[in-house]
């Protein structure tokens, strides 16, 4: 089975892509330009039922009365929306004859964000979503997962085969009307993976996507939904990535959980979109939306996020504490280097008694990167003895960088207990020139220090997403100091 | 093992070193003494490779070698070792992963395997018992929450680690108390060998009278301006800096 992973992968993967450059693979789009058309297009290429054209069109029309937030911490340039193409798929008629073909950078690139191609991986037993573009491309091992009732299958296959879970699902944590990304992504999302784990069942497998943007001018929609009924487990790991491209594209997100009576959903992320260069020409536009609830008493869910990637990363992955006795955890790290900028953080609602919840967030700031924390925890009346401790660390290297904390607390239980910490340091000279003198070069040095100050969050991962995120955060850093 | 001729230093324009000579034999400890701002800390710094400083003019051999041409962590890995006057705190990084990280670039550029973590543990526990530390300042971040007496001696353990060829220990007496001076020096002698060689930066006799050199050198305002042998200390303990100032100022 193994094998088979293997061939799916790369067959679609290196077949219909190229790395770094536009080819002339044949693409099925939809023209530039959103309007109600496009939607009815978009809908109808994908066969959709009449619920989901109602939804999207609800969304599209609500979307057209909201304005683009402007409170973030973020220089945003003028976003043209009829700019942008919002259905963009390969056809997937070419068939691969010769494994050679597939192009080195990709395979450094799955290899890098962790994506089962080797053999190891395979040995791992990790289940892979692939969404490309707009839509899903394969989603491996689910004969397996279906033997126990999960299902797990990309967005559109669940609105095919499961409308019912959908429907009830669906908007259910993030509606239209949350946001103005949210709910433009709600008008014209194309694809994104849909995980359904039943009742106490314990997923075997960590389940993963795989997100890339390719073509050219496109905007990536796609959203993500893990329903996991009660007493189940599931942990569930996602990877991003595109290709380099003097303009600005757009990824905006949604990902849903819905965390029934002492169910665990453990969510990690290693969010590597195109950066940008080195003097901020290009780059992905990351507004993401992140939420969960944990909707039965005892649940719990985990966000983990490592966040080197995209020009603008605009996301705050969050809680809703409804069940009594429920636990939200967010544990980020976020790098900005050279233009980088980053607003994010976390929500933690509670609404239950006993709820719980912790923020961990380690920004690290480089070049002239500009790194913002934005958290809120709110605590509702009625959550008795709720907890939540955050702690919010900065760390600056260079002197052209930013750190900023932006931290909400609205509390209207009294006996709730609010932890908030939070620390700036600098990797100085000093730390590095140590690290010399003991017969330590600046590079390791720095992969060090930088290691050391994120170790509680790489812990949280997966194994061996935490080894390819430590590489990672050494390449995003590389050359930012002396 | 080191011959320095002639060493002109500046910092941003201004002369600090102004024609430093010494030499350094393998198996001799030398001392050098002098009033705050004579240069001192600079030569540690120079000698280690910091890069704020400049050579104006002069030369520095490094076991034959021109030590000025090396990196930082080159002239580590050949065996110069500086304690620091104030050692930096390096958070979330563990005193084993830092010295294990250390240890083993030294052994790749002398073209050894790692050292595996069993015997790296068992050398860690040994050397332990020579500076008297305490199994857990090990397992806590590089220097982080330490005592100005832990950072010290926390010094010393990276030396004994290390094994340094030549080590430069800059104010290592600064802020001891009378115990944590003893347990230091304590240290230092029971690394000394005839195989390496040891620089002793010092305000104060006091630590002299228990790492005992076998040449004292006074520097003031970036010169050498008198070297004897461990008497000298004594002599500068009872009449201070001023006789030498002044005999300096008249020349």
């Amino acid at each position: 089975m193994s094998a088979e992973q293997d061939q799916i992968l790369e067959q679609v993967t290196s077949n219909e892509y190229k790395y770094g450059f536009y080819t002339d693979i044949e693409m099925e789009t939809l023209p530039k330009g959103l309007n109600e058309d496009i939607i009815r297009r978009l809908s109808a290429k994908k066969n959709e039922p009449e619920f989901m054209l109602e939804y999207r069109l609800k969304a599209f029309r609500h979307w057209q009365t909201m304005k683009m937030p402007g409170w973030a911490h973020l220089k945003l340039p003028e976003i043209n929306y009829q700019d942008i193409i919002y259905y963009a798929a390969p056809k997937r008629k070419v068939s691969l004859s010769n494994l050679d073909e597939v192009d080195p950078e990709l395979l450094a690139t799955f290899a890098k964000l962790g994506i089962p191609l080797e053999e190891q991986k395979h040995l791992a037993g990790v289940a892979v979503d692939a969404v490309m573009d707009s839509v899903s491309v394969k989603t491996t091992f689910r004969e397996t997962l279906a033997e126990l009732g999960i299902i797990f299958c990309s967005f559109s296959d669940a609105v095919q085969e499961h409308p019912d879970l959908i429907k009830k699902y669906m908007g259910s944590v993030v509606p239209y009307t949350d946001n103005y990304f949210a709910c433009l992504n709600s008008a014209v999302f194309s694809d994104g993976s849909f995980c359904y784990i039943p009742r106490g069942v314990r997923c075997p497998m960590e389940l993963s996507t795989y997100f890339r943007i390719n073509a050219f001018n496109t905007g990536q929609f796609e959203r993500t939904l893990i329903v996991a009924e009660d007493d189940s487990y599931v942990s569930y790991l996602e990877g991003c990535t595109a290709p380099q491209r003097d303009e600005n594209q757009l990824h905006a997100a949604i990902v849903e959980i819905v965390a029934m009576e002492n169910a665990e959903v453990k969510y990690s992320t290693v969010q590597n979109w195109y950066p940008g260069n080195k003097d901020g020409i290009g780059g992905i536009y990351n507004f993401v939306t992140k939420r969960g609830i944990c909707k039965g008493d005892n649940s719990k869910i985990s966000w983990t996020q490592v966040e080197t990637g995209s020009a603008i990363t605009w996301k705050y992955p969050s809680c809703i504490l409804k069940g009594d006795n429920t636990t939200g955890e967010f544990y980020s790290v976020a790098v900005t280097n050279n233009y980088q900028q980053a607003d994010t953080g976390s929500k933690m609602i509670h609404i239950g008694k006993n709820s719980r919840s912790t923020i961990i967030s380690k920004g690290i700031s480089a070049g002239k990167g500009q790194n913002s924390y934005r958290g809120l925890v709110k605590v509702l009346k009625n959550a008795d003895n709720s907890r939540n401790y955050t702690q919010c660390d900065s760390l600056l290297l260079g002197d052209q960088c930013g750190a900023h904390t932006f931290p909400y607390l609205e509390v209207d239980n009294d006996g709730a207990i609010i932890e908030h910490e939070a620390t700036t340091s600098k990797i100085g000279e000093d730390q590095i020139f140590y690290c010399n003198q003991r017969g330590i070069d600046t590079e390791t040095a720095i992969s060090l220090i930088i290691n050391g100050y994120a170790k509680e969050v790489l812990n949280k991962l997966p194994m061996e997403f935490a080894v390819e995120a430590q590489k990672l955060l050494q390449i995003s850093l590389e050359g930012s100091v002396g | 093992m080191l011959e320095i001729q002639n060493l002109h230093v500046a910092i941003e324009g201004k002369e600090i070193l102004k024609g430093i000579n010494l030499k350094v034999n393998t198996g001799e400890v030398h001392a050098i003494m002098g009033p705050n701002g004579s240069g001192k800390s600079t030569l540690a710094s120079v000698l280690a490779g910091r890069e704020e400083f400049e050579v104006t003019e002069g030369s520095v051999k490094y076991m034959g070698e021109n030590l000025l041409e090396l990196a930082p962590e080159d002239r580590a890995r050949k065996g110069i070792f500086l304690g620091f006057q104030y050692p930096v705190e390096i958070p979330g990084v563990s005193m084993v992963n830092f010295m294990k990280t250390a240890l083993n670039e030294k052994r790749k550029f002398n073209g050894l395997e790692p050292i595996s973590a069993s015997d790296f543990l068992k050398l860690m526990r040994e050397k332990k018992e020579i500076v008297e530390i305490a199994s857990s300042l090990t397992n806590r971040s590089v220097n982080e929450g330490f005592s100005g007496g832990e950072k010290k001696k926390n010094e010393i353990f990276q030396m004994a680690l290390l094994e340094p060829r030549l080590s430069i220990l800059d104010e290592t007496d600064s802020g001891l108390d009378i115990d944590a001076l003893r347990i230091v020096a304590n240290g230092v002698n029971k690394l000394r060998n005839k195989e390496n060689a040891i620089i002793v930066i010092t305000h104060y006799q006091r630590l002299l009278e228990y790492i005992i050199p076998d040449h004292v050198h006074v520097l003031y305002k970036g010169k050498i301006v008198r070297s004897s042998g461990k008497e000298l200390a004594l002599e500068l303990e009872e009449k201070g800096y001023d006789w030498l100032k002044e005999e300096a100022e008249t020349q």
